[in-house]
């Protein structure tokens, strides 16, 4: 590191870097805090309790949600994945690929459109093709738009894998399949991991098209707290908020250990 | 089904007329060659000759556009590289980092289907062999340079191949390293008679380990020879003067008879010298080594008069640069005693060759 450029040098970093935090924290600190309130208006602390975290942990409404939520985003992680996988592959690694480039910006189209459009357009899709499950079409669009920001992680993983690797398998005598399972897939995991992540996170947080294809046995967590909010909010609402921040906390620290323990094992000499 | 063990066949490999292109960029212009087995054999030449692109053709990276490879008389045009019997020693190593020195040498016999217990006594025993045995537990990023260097000749041997590649294996090494890596790949050549193909710009690593060099420019094979025939019977300019340092003479061929020629120097002198098949009346180039020009006492052969116009002392040896009679010449001189470099600059001295050191170019 050179001292000369270390950023500690400039002036008022310090300050703008505490007040930065509190603007993007401040309102989370808030709902934190609340979700303690014994009071049922929020504003007015009158004590410490537990109790909204068991209301809305006996919420049957608000479980039924949380496991609609969690089954899409596990089928549609695991389904994107392999898809985004699969065009990694085929894109970096395939030879005589054409038009590699427009191949890539197909795959990564879904992060440029607006999302509400993407999600008028499945809406009308289903409607033509007479798809009436609402788990199923939630399944169906989750991996849809979850499959690019799956696809990027992977995508810079391979790129940034030797190509000399493959080819010192293939030399050594394993076939495609054994490469792929023994050389290929263990370096770039933290790659595929990361994506993995990413694809269940932006499905248990999507609402616009989880909203617009939602029937009645199949609402999602974020579409259920916002119909609660509709009905005014409820400090029930501070304490799931409070119990997905801790969520989404182990995830990041999870993802964020395999990433530096893959990158330190697998370092490239 | 990969290749069987070979039956003793004469040739490791015969390439055929094999030709190369890269969109318009022509790699290689119908090259053919043969290595025989047990063969130290190394292709020489600059970056862009084509001899990276041939070493990846033997091991199945790359196929030719047209003409043929035989491995131990086998086409292998169409056989993927995990179906041949050459193992390669990669520039970068290409170590798997994910796996222990133990697991990257065990790789190659788990994929041939070896049993357990024979993977593991082999590769004890090439990890004791390359001296890599007491780190048998840790991974490649744990290792230096030569280290990382002898395991990858440890997993490429371990399988017992046919044909071993080496892809300018020394190149990442410093300089005391890389002359110790030079002895020890050639004994293990020796110990092991496995036909290694090494591939090198270095012309003295090239010299000093094979049996056979082939030299390769602008995608040709310009000369096959032993070592000492490529130094001192270079067939044309380009190997004259890409395998070590030359003085090239514009001359006049005056006389010819088979294998040698009578050519008029620039500076007057006739010498009658050896050159390459019947070499035609007229203008043709004359090398000469400057090891082979004597100055001062030493002169022999053909002797003549020139300055010394620079000197560079270089310890073991003195580099001269004269001017005979406008011609510039450098010559080089052993200091076996410290007499080597007393010549001053500015002396007019002595300077002979003896004609037989000579050689007339084709080209």
């Amino acid at each position: 590191m050179m001292k000369g450029h270390d950023v500690k040098h400039y002036p008022g970093l310090g300050p703008l870097a505490v007040f930065f935090f509190i603007y993007l924290y401040a309102p989370l600190a808030v709902i934190i805090a609340y979700s303690f309130n014994a009071n049922r208006v929020a504003g007015v602390w009158t004590g410490f309790s537990t109790h909204w975290y068991a209301s809305a942990l006996n919420n049957r409404a608000l479980m039924n949600a949380l496991e609609t939520s969690l089954t899409v985003a596990a089928v549609a992680t695991v389904v994107s994945t392999l898809i985004a996988l699969s065009a990694a592959l085929a894109i970096i690694r395939g030879k005589n690929v054409r038009y590699r480039k427009l191949c890539e910006t197909i795959v990564n189209l879904p992060l440029l459109l607006p999302e509400i459009v993407l999600a008028v357009a499945t809406l009308i899709l289903f409607s033509l093709v007479n798809v009436q499950n609402g788990m199923l079409r939630l399944v169906i669009a989750h991996s849809a738009f979850c499959t690019p920001f799956a696809f990027l992680p992977i995508r810079a993983r391979l790129q940034g894998m030797s190509l000399d690797l493959e080819e010192a398998s293939a030399d050594l005598y394993a076939d495609r399949w054994t490469t792929f399972r023994r050389v290929t897939l263990p370096l770039i995991f933290p790659g595929v991991f990361s994506g993995a992540m990413l694809a269940f996170l932006i499905s248990m947080d999507d609402f616009i098209t989880s909203n617009m294809l939602s029937t009645g046995g199949s609402t999602t967590l974020p579409v259920y707290i916002f119909s609660l909010i509709r009905a005014g909010t409820s400090p029930e609402l501070n304490a799931i908020a409070t119990l997905l921040i801790l969520a989404s906390l182990i995830l990041a620290t999870v993802a964020l250990l395999v990433a530096a323990r893959g990158t330190r094992e697998n370092a490239e000499p | 089904m990969i290749q069987p063990h070979s039956t003793g066949a004469q040739k490791a490999i015969e390439v055929k007329s094999v030709s190369k292109s890269f969109g318009t960029y022509q790699a290689l212009k119908s090259v053919s060659f043969d290595i025989g087995s047990n063969e130290f054999f190394t292709m020489l030449g600059p970056s862009g000759c084509g001899k990276t692109t041939l070493l990846r053709m033997l091991a199945g990276f790359e196929s030719p556009d047209t003409g043929s490879i035989l491995l131990t008389g086998q086409e292998v045009v169409a056989i993927p590289p995990h179906r041949r019997r050459v193992n390669t020693v990669f520039q970068s190593y290409a170590l798997f980092p994910h796996m222990t020195l133990e697991q990257n040498v065990a790789y190659g016999l788990e994929n041939l289907g070896w049993e357990k217990g024979r993977i593991r006594t082999r590769v004890g025993e090439m990890l004791e062999r390359v001296h890599m045995a007491p780190m048998a537990k840790r991974r490649p990023a744990q290792l230096s340079g030569g280290q990382r260097q002898r395991v990858a000749l440890a997993r490429a041997l371990a399988p017992e191949p046919e044909v071993l590649l080496l892809d300018e294996p020394l190149s990442a090494l410093d300089l005391k390293l890389r002359q110790a890596m030079r002895d020890e790949l050639r004994t293990l050549q020796r110990d092991t008679g496995i036909t290694f193909v090494f591939v090198t710009h270095d012309q003295e690593e090239a010299l000093d380990m094979s049996d056979r060099i082939a030299v390769l420019g602008g995608g040709e094979v310009q000369q096959i020879g032993t070592p000492t025939e490529i130094y001192e019977e270079p067939v044309n300019r380009f190997v004259a003067d890409f395998v070590g340092e030359t003085n090239f003479l514009d001359v006049e061929v005056v006389e010819t008879a088979p294998g040698q020629a009578t050519v008029r120097t620039p500076f007057g002198v006739a010498l009658t010298v050896p050159a390459t098949g019947t070499a035609s009346r007229g203008r043709a180039t004359l090398s000469v080594r400057p090891e082979k020009i004597n100055l001062g006492d030493q002169a022999q052969g053909t002797v003549f008069e020139g300055r010394i116009i620079n000197k560079n002392y270089m310890g073991g040896y003195t580099h001269y640069t004269l001017d005979v009679a406008g011609t510039e010449l450098r010559a080089s001189r052993r200091n076996a005693s410290r007499e080597g470099d007393a010549i001053p600059l500015g002396a007019t001295v002595p300077v002979g060759f003896v004609a037989g050191s000579a050689r007339v170019l084709a080209a």
